[in-house]
């Protein structure tokens, strides 16, 4: 049986070395290809961009199991069909769409809103916005070649990246939002993602600038029915500037069907505090990327993720932090629940460049398996060139603590609350990042609803 | 109040009780020494329910109903406490969370309404009170760095709060110092009620000293090996177990 695979692998490099450009093709990629040659000239600014990064994109294909970085989340195999890109709905659809949404929604925050992926001002609180702050459509920005536009992208690592080239090929609209010097916004920025009942595919973008002392919680929150397969592929770039303070928390609790596919790059100055969790409580498939590049010195950044996962679920978070300039700290720790045939990945790779000593870094992932069926791959790497640093990763999975269960049994809680109990313990302690109170209990609270549709 | 009978309990094919009998009455307080091994940890663990152990034989009554055919939390609800000799610490999971899912977990067991907040703080603040348990320790996470002796105040505060039927007190003197053993006996003292029965299990006769018992057992290899008084406490004390571990040899 190990033969024809053999055979077909063969087949593969061949026609790739006669031919550099003619590599084989899925039915997914020649639609891709198809795609993008049609809306090549509808496509709002940036035009050569869009054709390198889908040149980039082509010449090696979907990610598949055989690409390191998407071992064990094979983007070829989960994207057997592609569906078409979405366009912009009307204010009425618009409408519509957004009152099927719910997260954050009693959070006082200023709000974005994007339905199938496109900016609609009429929903937004573009005016509300203090003095200082820009939220400018991107498909606008992009019409009128923005100045801002130079910024888009600029962290090449994340260029490399297959998911990150498609994005930047596709991107239909988003947002580019700039937080000026010494702005502290008082309430969260929310960007609200809500998709309809019609499969689409999606690729927004959001540019988000924080000058230099400026303070802001951004929140995203991606929403959608279930029963919908659509195909979300999302960036958010930040470039972060001296002194500023980020909060950024983004929670998945898209439709059971979809598959989400996101990327945040931080760009992060000198003296910098950010954080960002990415909380996983819907969608099909997910794979969440995060870069993070530590250009100044001084900064510190605490990464987090949640993920609850059951039935055929896959979610996966990789993350790359690059420690470029000295006396930076990095924190990174995930947690995730595991049950029936879900599938759970952790990616963790620090890198510590020879100029950046004293960096001080600790990753760790911890699963809780709730079933025989699921499971959980976790990968860490460090990477250090600098001699003066401390590093430290660890990952742990196992199933919940049997004298910690007997212990709430004891006291009368009844298994099942109990376990809930235990869980909520267990995730809660990485939503603890999250500043702002609405924020964090409301992410609290899908945890507890995530276990009250389990039992 | 509680009655066991011929009990015979294993770990991993190890025989840890070997047909051991003792009964409790209700408002007695009973005490259970015996030395290092010889099941008295087994013996409160198996009555509250643990999974690790296989019961071989004998049954556990609990006013008259068999207590291991019951998960722990089912015996919780009926009126079954262990105080653990070496509480837990749960990361994560608030104190007061916990005593409050704790104290309503039982009430609806028991078809009870749940307590208001104010109710249940009220509560809580008198039992702490009367337990030299601070505030600020009541909002930490449950256990987590608390002390030894504040580990075991707060197994009491838990019996308090749960006022259960029967307490067993594992070794509750292990890790505590003068005063708060004093303050740990008080609490227990102030329980102790015709209608409630305690099984204190403890190495020495110290703890004995302040939470006085009605009837002390010697248990050895697994079985009640002699009963009597709280003078045999004192006899313990002053022999030691010497006479009864010939019996392990068996």
């Amino acid at each position: 049986m190990v033969m024809p695979i053999i055979a077909l692998r063969m087949r593969r490099e061949v026609v790739g070395m006669a031919n550099q450009i003619a590599v084989l093709k899925n039915a997914s990629e020649v639609r891709l290809e198809e795609q993008f040659t049609t809306l090549q000239a509808t496509l709002p600014g940036l035009a050569q961009t869009r054709a390198a990064a889908f040149r980039e994109f082509s010449s090696k294909g979907l990610p598949n199991k055989r690409v390191e970085e998407f071992k064990y989340t094979d983007i070829r195999t989960f994207l057997t069909d592609i569906v078409p890109l979405a366009e912009k709905p009307s204010t009425a659809d618009a409408h519509a769409v957004l009152g099927t949404a719910k997260a954050f929604r009693n959070v006082d925050a200023f709000r974005v809103v994007m339905i199938n992926g496109y900016f609609i001002a009429e929903l937004s609180d573009i005016a509300a916005v203090p003095g200082g702050v820009e939220v400018i459509p991107l498909a606008q920005a992009l019409a009128d070649s923005h100045p801002l536009l130079g910024k888009i992208g600029s962290l090449a690592k994340a260029g490399d990246n297959p998911l990150y080239q498609l994005n930047s090929a596709f991107m239909s609209d988003g947002a580019i939002i700039r937080i000026g010097k010494e702005v502290k916004l008082g309430k969260p920025l929310h960007v609200r993602f809500v998709s309809g009942s019609e499969a689409l595919a999606t690729a927004t973008r959001l540019l988000v600038l924080v000058e230099e002392g400026a303070e802001v919680t951004l929140v995203e929150s991606h929403e959608g029915p279930d029963g919908t397969a659509s195909q979300m592929n999302d960036v958010v770039d930040l470039i972060v500037a001296d002194g500023a303070v980020v909060e950024h928390v983004r929670l998945n609790a898209e439709g059971q069907d979809v598959l989400a596919l996101s990327t945040v790059t931080a760009r992060l100055g000198a003296h910098v505090s950010f954080s960002s969790i990415n909380a996983v409580a819907g969608s099909k498939v997910a794979r969440h990327q995060i870069y993070v590049a530590f250009e100044g010195s001084h900064s510190t950044a605490q990464i987090n993720g949640t993920a609850m996962l059951s039935g055929q679920q896959h979610a996966d978070a990789t993350l790359v932090a690059d420690h470029i300039a000295p006396n930076c700290d990095s924190r990174e720790l995930f947690k995730t629940v595991i049950d029936g045939d879900a599938v759970g990945v952790f990616q963790g790779r620090i890198n510590v460049a020879a100029e950046a000593q004293k960096t001080d870094g600790k990753m760790m992932s911890a699963c809780v398996l709730l079933s025989d069926t699921g499971a959980m791959f976790n990968k860490p790497e460090l990477e250090i060139f600098a001699d003066d640093v401390q590093c430290g990763h660890g990952a742990t999975c196992g199933t919940l603590d049997d004298d910690l269960l007997f212990y709430l049994m004891a006291r009368g809680l009844p298994r099942p609350e109990a376990e809930s109990l235990m869980i909520q313990a267990f995730i809660g302690e990485a939503i603890e990042v999250v500043k702002h109170d609405e924020v964090r209990e409301e992410l609290i609270g899908s945890v507890a609803n995530w276990l009250k549709h389990r039992r | 109040m509680l009655e066991i009978n011929n009990l015979v309990v294993a770990i991993e094919d190890k025989r840890i009780l070997n047909g051991l009998n003792l009964k409790v009455a209700k408002g007695e307080t009973a005490a259970i020494m015996g030395p290092n091994g010889s099941g008295k940890s087994t013996l409160s663990y198996v009555i509250a329910g643990k999974e690790d152990y296989e019961v071989l034989d004998g049954e556990v009554l609990l006013n008259g109903e068999n207590v291991l055919e019951m998960e722990p939390d089912q015996r919780a609800a009926a009126g079954l406490f262990l105080a653990f000799q070496y509480p837990l610490e749960i990361p994560g999971v608030g104190t007061m969370t916990f005593l409050k899912a704790a104290i309503n977990a039982q009430r609806k067991t028991r078809g009870e309404g749940e307590l208001s907040t104010p109710e249940f703080i009220k509560k809580v603040n008198a039992a702490a009170d009367g337990l030299e348990i601070s505030r600020e320790m009541l909002k930490r996470a449950l256990n987590v760095g608390f002390s030894g002796g504040e580990k075991k105040r707060m197994e009491i505060l838990q019996m308090a709060l749960l006022q259960p039927h029967f307490c067993i007190l594992d070794e509750t003197d292990s890790g505590l110092d003068i005063d708060a053993l004093r303050v740990v006996s008080e609490g227990v003292n102030a329980l102790r009620s015709p209608d409630r029965s305690f099984l204190v299990i403890t190495h020495y006769q110290r703890l004995l000293n302040y939470i006085v018992p009605d009837t002390v057992h010697v248990m050895s290899s697994g079985r009640i090996v002699k009963s009597g008084g709280k003078e045999l406490a004192l006899e313990l004390e002053a022999n030691g177990y010497a006479d009864y571990r010939s019996s392990d040899a068996a």
